[in-house]
């Protein structure tokens, strides 16, 4: 009876994702073990990057993610697949990841003043870098961006892969949950909102802010010639 | 000197926008002021073209993989929950 509902549950709102879905459920429900290991490879990295983002090392991410899963098996039997397992695991993996944050997070006062963040507000550029109203075109801008030289070599590397990480790092947690999501692991919008429970306009201005600020991080890293380059 | 251009859009308000234009969330009208906008002014161009590559960029942080440890001890874990459940 269960498994029908999940069956069901899952086709109806995971779309073209549910058909896999319920085949793994189906195994795992069976005590199949190469579902099981099918399970951890294909969601294990996405997990632990989403993990990352949240807590302070890498060690306690790996924690995270074990128990992420443990709380997987203990929950499969009454998952009712009214999402699809990738976000209901996620989910899962997001609600330990913030208890741990915010408990390594004590121990932390860089987390501590971070939490205290303003989710929503500030503009994507600092207003500074655009005229006044008695410039010559208000609003425009008088320090704009400069193209970056060698994007594509530049952005690979890793020290930027750094740069990025602790930008992210730096967002408060919801704007920081969107970006990770949406570009990092390459959700879609509707993922992400259901993952997040957020309404569509919430999970852009979300999305607008984070990727604003890692813009302007980025920005600061590969034009630190521009003033008020950092946000 | 201080009027708007004939209803052009400024470029701190392009930069609001952005996302909602990346998106595909603004209206035609909106689309097309947001569009006109870009075409004249060339920092904005960078600027969005920054956006794009902020997103690529992301899109490439490699994937974390599980250490074959922590795959054994899952294992266990399931084999010991299939037991019980079973």
């Amino acid at each position: 009876m269960r498994d029908e509902e999940a069956a069901r549950g899952g086709a109806r709102e995971a779309g073209a994702g549910s058909d896999p879905d319920a085949q793994l459920l189906d195994g795992l429900r069976r005590g199949d073990e190469d579902a099981f290991r099918a399970l951890v490879e294909e969601h294990g990295p996405f997990l632990m990057r989403l993990v990352m983002m949240h807590v302070p090392s890498r060690a306690i991410a790996e924690e995270v993610v074990q128990d992420t899963w443990l709380a997987v098996l203990t929950g499969l039997d009454r998952f009712e697949g009214r999402s699809s397992l990738r976000t209901w695991i996620a989910s899962i993996a997001l609600n330990k990841a913030r208890t741990r944050g915010t408990r390594e997070g004590r121990i932390l006062p860089f987390a501590l003043l971070r939490r205290r963040y303003e989710e929503g507000g500030g503009p994507a550029i600092d207003p500074d870098r655009f005229q006044g109203r008695r410039g010559e075109r208000p609003g425009w801008w008088s320090n704009p961006p400069l193209a970056w030289e060698e994007p594509e070599r530049q952005l690979e590397a890793a020290e930027t892969r750094d740069v990025l990480l602790r930008a992210i790092r730096d967002l408060p947690p919801r704007q920081r949950e969107v970006i990770a999501l949406r570009d990092i692991s390459g959700w879609d919008a509707e993922e992400v909102r259901n993952a997040l429970d957020l309404t569509e306009t919430n999970q852009r201005v979300l999305l607008h802010r984070a990727r604003s600020k890692v813009r302007a991080a980025l920005e600061e890293y590969m034009s630190p010639q521009v003033e008020g380059a950092s946000p | 000197m201080n009027r708007r251009q004939n209803g052009m859009l400024t470029c701190q308000e392009m930069v609001e926008l952005v996302t909602d234009y990346l998106e595909g969330r603004l209206d035609d009208a909106s689309r097309d002021r947001f569009e006109a906008h870009v075409a004249e002014c060339d920092a904005c161009t960078t600027y969005i073209e920054q956006m794009r590559q902020t997103i690529v960029a992301l899109g490439r942080i490699p994937a974390e993989t599980v250490s074959p440890e922590a795959e054994q001890e899952l294992l266990a874990a399931f084999r010991d929950w299939r037991s019980d459940s079973v």
